[in-house]
C-alpha cells in the first residue's frame, strides 16, 4: 500500500513537471491576482477606518491615507469622552455575551443530545420546527416581540436582550451538537448504558469529556453573534444601556462632528471579535461552513 | 466490543457484566419513553416563547389596527393591512430594493465564487490559509463597523473617490447621498461581505470532489466546459445552495447595514423591507402595517429559499 502510494507520488511529480509549463504558469499568476485582488477589497475599507481614525481630530478626510502625525488620542477620545458613553456600552456587551453563551451553549447541548441519541415521538417534527429559527429573518418577528418584552416588563433591560438571543442562536446551536452527538461512537455510549448510567450521566460523564470541540466552537460563534447584534438591542435598550454596535449606531447621525474619534470608537468595538477571529479563525470559519452545508 | 468500550468509560465503577448482549441495533436510541421531552425543555421553552409565540403574533398584529400604546384599543381590519401594504408605493420601492439587493448580496458573490472555484477547481494554492483568513474578515465584524468603514470609503473626501483620481477621474461626489448612486453604493457593501464567504463555501466543497472524475473527462476527451457542467456544477451542489440560500436571506433581511449607512435616504432612495418594518412599528406606531410587511418578508424569505432549494435539488440522486 505504501509501496502504491510512493510510485503514485513519484508519477504525479512526473506529470506535474511535465504540465508545468507556461500556460499553466499564466493560469497560477491569475489566480494570485484574483487572490490578491480580492484580500486587497477587503481590506481597504478596514485600514481606511484604522487610518482615518489616527487623523488629526479636527481633519474631515476619510481616505486612506497614513496621517503624517497619527493622533493616538483619538483612542483615549473615544474611550474617555467622546459623544457616546464606550466603556458602558462595552460593558453592557459583555454582560450580555457572558450570558447567552452559556446559557445558550447549555441548552443547545441538552437538545443536541436528545435529538442526536434519542428517539421518541415527534422528534424529528420538533427538530424541523426549530430549524426555522436558522430560516426565519429576525426582523419578521421583532415587533410582537418587542410588546411581549413590555409585557413581560424586560425593556430596557439586558435580560430583554439576553433571552430572545439565547432563543435565536439556539437553532443553530441544536443542530450543530445533534451533529456531533449523531456521529459520537455508539459503542461508548452502549457500554455506559450496559453498565446502568442514565442518560444524563451517559452525558456529563462519557459524552460531553470528548465534545469540547464542538462545544468550543459554538461559544466563540455565540459570543461573535451576541457580541454584533443590532437590532434588537437597537429596540429594546435605552441609549445608555444598550450594547456597543447598536450604542455606536444610533450616535452615527447623519453630521458627525469627530470623525477620527468616531473611527476609533468603531475600531475599539470591532476589536473583541476580530482579536477571537485571530486567535481561532480555522474553527470559526470550519464552524460556519460545516454549520452551513449541513443545514 | 463491550469489555474493551467500557474500559474508556471514565464513569465506570463496575467491570462489565460478561455476558454480552444481543445488539439490537446498529445506532444507538434509546427507546424507552419521553425522557428526550426533559432535555428539549430548556430549548424549547425559550424557542416558544421569543421565536414561535412573536412569529405567530406577527400573522395576528397583521389583521389589526393597533398604535401599539399601553392600553391603545385595537381594531380589527382583517387583510386591509395587506391591501394597504401591498398597494403602497412606499412598501414596494422597499420590496424592489430588496430585489436590486439579492443582485448585489447574492447573484454577484455566488458569482465570482462560482468562476473561482471553477477556475482554479484543481490547483495547490499556496497560503490559502492566509488569503481564506483575511477574505472571510467581514463575517465576524459588526455590520455597524461595517456600515461606518463604508460611509468613510463612500464620502466626497473618501477613498473611493481617491481611487477614481488616480484614473484621472475626478470625482467630488458623496456617494451615499446621490439619488442614483445610493441603493447600488449600499448594495455593493453587501457583495463586499458576502464574496468572501461564498469563496470560501464554493472552495471548500471542489477540494472534495473527487479528482477521478476531472480524469475520467479528460479521457473522454472533454473540455473545460464539458469539465464544469458535469463535474464541478453537480458536485458544487450543496455548497452552491447553501451559499444563495445564506446571501438571499441576507439580501431581504438587511437592516443594520441600510441603517448606519443612509437611514434609507437620501429621500427614499435605500429604504428596504427591514427599516420599513422599523419605522413603521416604533416611528410611526403602525404596528398592524408593521406587521404585515413582516409577514410579507417572512413569506418572501421561505418562498425564495424554498425555491432555491428546489432548483438546486438533487435531480440524479447521486450525493
Amino acid at each position: 500500500m505504501a509501496q502504491t502510494t510512493s510510485v503514485l507520488a513519484k508519477r504525479q511529480k512526473r506529470t506535474r513537471r511535465k504540465n508545468m509549463d507556461a500556460k499553466s504558469f499564466v493560469f497560477k499568476i491569475l489566480m494570485y491576482a484574483f487572490l490578491t485582488m480580492a484580500a486587497t477589497v477587503v481590506l481597504i475599507p478596514i485600514i481606511s477606518l484604522v487610518t482615518v481614525s489616527l487623523q488629526s481630530s479636527d481633519s474631515s478626510t476619510t481616505s486612506l491615507s497614513w496621517p503624517t502625525n497619527p493622533d493616538w488620542e483619538n483612542y483615549l477620545t473615544a474611550w474617555t469622552k467622546g459623544d457616546f458613553p464606550l466603556p458602558t456600552l462595552m460593558l453592557n456587551s459583555l454582560l450580555v455575551a457572558l450570558a447567552v453563551v452559556p446559557i445558550g451553549v447549555t441548552v443547545s447541548v441538552l437538545a443536541g443530545y436528545a435529538f442526536g441519541t434519542m428517539k421518541f415521538p415527534g422528534s424529528s417534527v420538533l427538530f424541523y420546527v426549530f430549524m426555522i429559527g436558522l430560516v426565519m429573518p429576525f426582523e419578521a418577528t421583532i415587533v410582537p416581540l418587542y410588546y411581549q418584552l413590555r409585557s413581560m416588563g424586560l425593556i430596557n433591560n439586558l435580560w430583554g436582550v439576553i433571552l430572545p438571543e439565547i432563543a435565536l442562536f439556539c437553532a443553530f446551536g441544536i443542530f450543530w451538537m445533534r451533529q456531533f452527538f449523531m456521529a459520537s461512537p455508539p459503542a461508548l455510549v452502549e457500554a455506559a448504558r450496559i453498565d446502568g448510567a442514565n442518560s444524563f450521566r451517559i452525558l456529563r460523564s462519557v459524552l460531553l469529556p470528548i465534545a469540547w470541540p464542538p462545544v468550543l466552537t459554538l461559544a466563540t460563534l455565540m459570543f461573535i453573534w451576541s457580541w454584533n447584534e443590532f437590532l434588537l438591542s437597537l429596540v429594546v435598550l435605552d441609549r445608555s444601556t444598550r450594547t456597543a454596535p447598536s450604542g455606536l449606531g444610533t450616535f452615527t447621525g447623519q453630521w458627525v462632528s469627530d470623525i477620527p474619534a468616531l473611527s476609533a470608537a468603531a475600531v475599539i468595538i470591532a476589536l473583541p471579535t476580530i482579536l477571537l477571529y485571530v486567535a481561532l479563525n480555522r474553527r470559526i470559519i470550519s464552524g460556519i461552513l460545516q454549520g452551513a452545508v449541513k443545514g | 466490543m463491550t469489555n474493551s468500550t467500557s474500559r474508556v468509560n471514565p464513569g465506570t465503577k463496575s467491570p462489565a457484566p460478561k455476558t454480552s448482549k444481543p445488539r439490537r441495533r446498529l445506532r444507538f436510541r434509546w427507546n424507552e419513553g419521553y425522557i428526550g421531552f426533559v432535555y428539549l425543555l430548556p430549548a424549547g421553552a425559550f424557542f416558544l416563547t421569543f421565536v414561535i409565540t412573536p412569529l405567530i403574533q406577527t400573522f395576528n398584529l397583521s389583521l389589526w389596527d393597533w398604535s401599539g400604546l399601553q392600553g391603545a384599543p385595537s381594531t380589527w381590519v382583517g387583510l386591509d393591512n395587506y391591501r394597504t401594504v401591498l398597494t403602497d408605493p412606499e412598501s414596494l420601492s422597499a420590496l424592489s430594493h430588496s430585489m436590486v439587493f439579492i443582485l448585489t448580496f447574492c447573484v454577484i458573490p455566488v458569482t465570482l465564487g462560482m468562476t473561482f472555484a471553477a477556475l482554479f477547481s484543481r490547483q495547490k494554492i499556496a497560503g490559502l490559509v492566509f488569503f481564506r483568513t483575511i477574505v472571510f474578515l467581514p463575517q465576524v465584524i459588526s455590520s455597524v463597523v461595517i456600515g461606518i468603514a463604508w460611509r468613510w470609503v463612500y464620502q466626497d473626501r473618501g477613498t473611493l473617490n481617491q481611487f477614481l483620481g488616480f484614473f484621472g477621474i475626478e470625482s467630488t461626489r458623496g456617494w451615499l447621498g446621490d439619488f442614483d448612486w445610493a441603493l447600488p453604493a449600499v448594495g455593493i457593501i453587501g457583495s463586499w461581505v458576502m464574496t468572501g464567504l461564498c469563496m470560501v463555501l464554493l472552495l471548500s466543497g471542489v477540494g472534495r470532489i473527487d479528482s477521478d472524475l476531472y480524469d475520467a473527462v479528460k479521457v473522454d476527451g472533454g473540455g473545460a466546459f464539458r469539465e464544469f457542467f458535469s463535474v464541478t456544477l453537480p458536485g458544487l451542489r450543496p455548497e452552491l445552495t447553501v451559499a444563495t440560500t445564506i446571501t438571499i436571506i441576507a439580501a431581504l433581511r438587511t437592516f443594520d447595514i441600510v441603517f448606519v449607512t443612509t437611514k434609507g435616504g437620501p429621500g427614499k432612495e435605500t429604504i428596504v423591507p427591514g427599516t420599513e418594518i422599523y419605522r413603521l412599528a416604533f416611528r410611526e406606531n403602525e404596528i398592524g402595517e408593521a406587521a404585515t410587511m413582516a409577514v410579507v418578508l417572512a413569506v418572501i424569505v421561505f418562498t425564495l429559499v424554498r425555491t432555491v432549494g428546489w432548483l438546486l435539488r438533487d435531480r440524479d440522486g447521486l450525493s
